[in-house]
């Protein structure tokens, strides 16, 4: 690790590559915890705007309409200003608003509505016919949730978790500047307000690369998984 | 084995309200092959999916396998699904699944333990012949291959009845004959009743046994297929059979084209039933001093004996001629004097 940081130096002396590494981290815990968390309530929340719609297993228009509700609102809103709203909701379930941890709920509540839209996107693109199917041979609800649309809809659901994870990094930028760290928070403090543009420079550079390879993994998952 | 009374579906849209299946009464028998055949609109597909309750009816009774479907709980009604088999016209197979899979996938919901799965699943390829194959996704096969996965799928749970919703309809007429033969040989083997629905007398005619006609929501004919096609009595049940057995020139214009050439006389021969033509054209070039031409003709083989028309051109004696005519009656062979330069021959006609 010095050693990186000798020869690199030479290149940014402005730059204190413990820092850079530290946001890194701090960027990337955010981001894959926030992720799975969104990926497990997205799921959830996108089955139940899916299910509950008109002619499907569990019809049913005011769980339907609550839920639409709630998904838009979230969704509209932007998230410099939730994370603002969510200040008292955030100290009441992590018990501090400073930190990476302090991020979660917001991130968490910012991405999931976006992902759950994806989810019931992805879910309405499976063939009715399918379903049919499905039922004719006497699956249950659950059977049929777990064994049919799940799989059935798993790289569209890879694919929108790929587009919510590059959105979620561009959160945990903004989450910086509520102080909760990570990259965003050390091209802003350090970078912006210190005008040292080599540690924006280098952030950015980091940030991109970070989304380069959730892209690239993402989209070989997808791949993979797709035997269309 | 499936008994329909007074069965009504109808459907609330916008338009007002449609009904699809119009108080109908209808009995299966065990090991029968029994079709539905309609055009576009007539209810068939809404029939059908009211047997295992995909549709629940608005009102009347459905009672398969011994079990009144519209009755059940919803557990009761889940293991009733597991006894009927269905397959349909899109296939719709897991296309995240391979074949194996897709074929066990009713096991599954069964909870079948694997090891038995994987039993069953190898008969079950090997039934409806696609070793090879277990390993392939859907996306790799062809629509008659699909279309196999579909019904080894159906059969997985050793279903009492199978459904067949315009099995054959996105399938070319070859792969269409090769689903039918393995229905036929299904049926044969496992003595599984069979209901299918479809828009092609091509079906009815080949693998089923009884046939009913449907029409806004009714069924206005129904019978034994040989006998439906002997004597159809609705309008529509003769476009129906038309379908199958008109050859692709009307009677109109082989006149035309027998008064041209100076063909002497001209017989259309209707086979209703077992007897095979070959034999009695045979038959007759042996036993009278006539000379016969095959000229134009459509046989089929139902699964209760051939039927069609054949025209033949004949040449020789009149007595002869009028003896071998006799002869063709005794066959049980309907004939008709289509076109003849003689007077008394067309009299003779109208006499028997
Ligand atoms: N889910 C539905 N909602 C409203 N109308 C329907 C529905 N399903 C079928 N129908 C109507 O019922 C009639 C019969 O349809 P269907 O059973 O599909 O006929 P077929 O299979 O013979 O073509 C049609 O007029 C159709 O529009
Ligand atoms: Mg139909």
């Amino acid at each position: 690790m010095s050693q990186i940081v000798l020869t690199t130096t030479w290149f940014f002396p402005n730059v204190n590559w413990d820092n850079i590494w530290n946001a890194t981290k701090e960027t990337l815990y955010m981001t894959s915890v926030s992720l799975l968390l969104t990926f497990i309530f997205g799921i959830m929340l996108g089955l139940i705007l899916f299910l509950t719609d008109r002619g499907n297993l569990w019809e049913n228009k005011i769980i339907q309409g609550v839920t639409a509700a709630f998904v838009n609102v979230f969704r509209s809103i932007p998230f410099i200003i939730l994370i603002v709203l969510l200040i008292p909701f955030t100290t009441f379930i992590v018990g501090s608003m400073f930190g990476p941890s302090a991020a979660l709920p917001s991130l968490v509540i910012g991405a999931a509505p976006f992902y759950a839209r994806m989810v019931q996107i992805a879910l309405r693109e499976i063939d009715k016919g399918v379903i049919e199917a499905s039922k004719s041979m006497g699956a249950s609800n659950m059977q049929i949730i777990f064994k049919v649309l799940l799989p059935e809809s798993m790289p569209a659901l890879i694919s929108a978790i790929t587009v919510t994870a590059i959105a979620l990094v561009g959160f945990t930028a903004m989450a910086g500047v509520i102080g909760a760290g990570g990259l965003g928070d050390l091209a802003f403090r350090h970078g912006f307000q210190r005008s040292n543009n080599e540690v924006t420079f280098v952030a950015t550079v980091v940030v991109l690369l970070i989304v380069f390879i959730m892209q690239i993994i993402g989209d070989r998952l997808t791949n993979i998984l797709d035997k269309r | 084995m499936i008994s329909l009374s007074k069965l009504v579906k109808t459907f609330q849209t916008r338009d007002g309200q449609v009904t699809a299946v119009d108080h109908i009464d209808l009995k299966i028998d065990k090991g029968e092959i029994f079709g539905v055949i309609g055009y576009s609109g007539a209810g068939k597909s809404t029939l059908i999916r009211l047997l295992n309750m995909l549709e629940t009816p608005s009102s009347g009774d459905v009672v398969v396998a011994g079990k009144n479907m519209n009755k059940l709980k919803k557990k009761e009604l889940r293991e009733a699904r597991q006894e009927i088999g269905m397959i349909f016209q899109h296939f719709n197979l897991l296309w995240s699944r391979t074949v194996r899979e897709n074929i066990a996938f009713p096991l599954e919901i069964k909870g079948v333990p694997k090891e038995e799965r994987m039993k069953k699943v190898d008969e079950l390829i090997r039934l409806v012949g696609l070793d090879g194959r277990g390993e392939s996704y859907p996306s790799q096969l062809s629509g008659g291959q699909k279309q196999r996965v579909g019904i080894a799928r159906a059969l997985a749970n050793n279903p009492k009845v199978l459904l067949c919703d315009e099995a054959t309809s996105a399938l070319d007429p070859k792969t269409t004959d090769s689903i039918l033969d393995l229905l036929v040989d299904i049926n044969e083997k496992l003595g599984l009743t069979i209901v299918l629905i479809t828009h092609e007398m091509h079906v009815i005619r080949k693998i089923c046994h009884r046939v009913a006609v449907m029409e806004n929501g009714t069924i206005v004919e129904q019978g034994n297929v040989l006998d439906v096609f002997r004597r159809p009595q609705q309008e529509m049940t003769k476009e129906f059979v038309k379908q199958v057995t008109e050859p692709e020139e009307t009677k109109e214009a082989i006149k035309h084209l027998f008064e041209q050439d100076g063909i002497s006389h001209v017989l259309q021969l209707t086979f209703v039933g077992g007897e095979a033509e070959k034999p009695l054209i045979t038959n007759l070039i042996r036993s009278f001093n006539i000379t016969v031409n095959i000229m134009q003709g459509k046989i089929s083989q139902t699964q209760n004996g051939s039927y069609g028309s054949l025209f033949i051109s004949v040449d020789g004696e009149l007595s002869e001629i009028e003896r071998a005519i006799e002869f063709i009656h005794k066959q049980k062979v309907e004939v008709e004097v289509i076109h003849s330069e003689s007077n008394r021959l067309n009299h003779d006609l109208v006499l028997s």
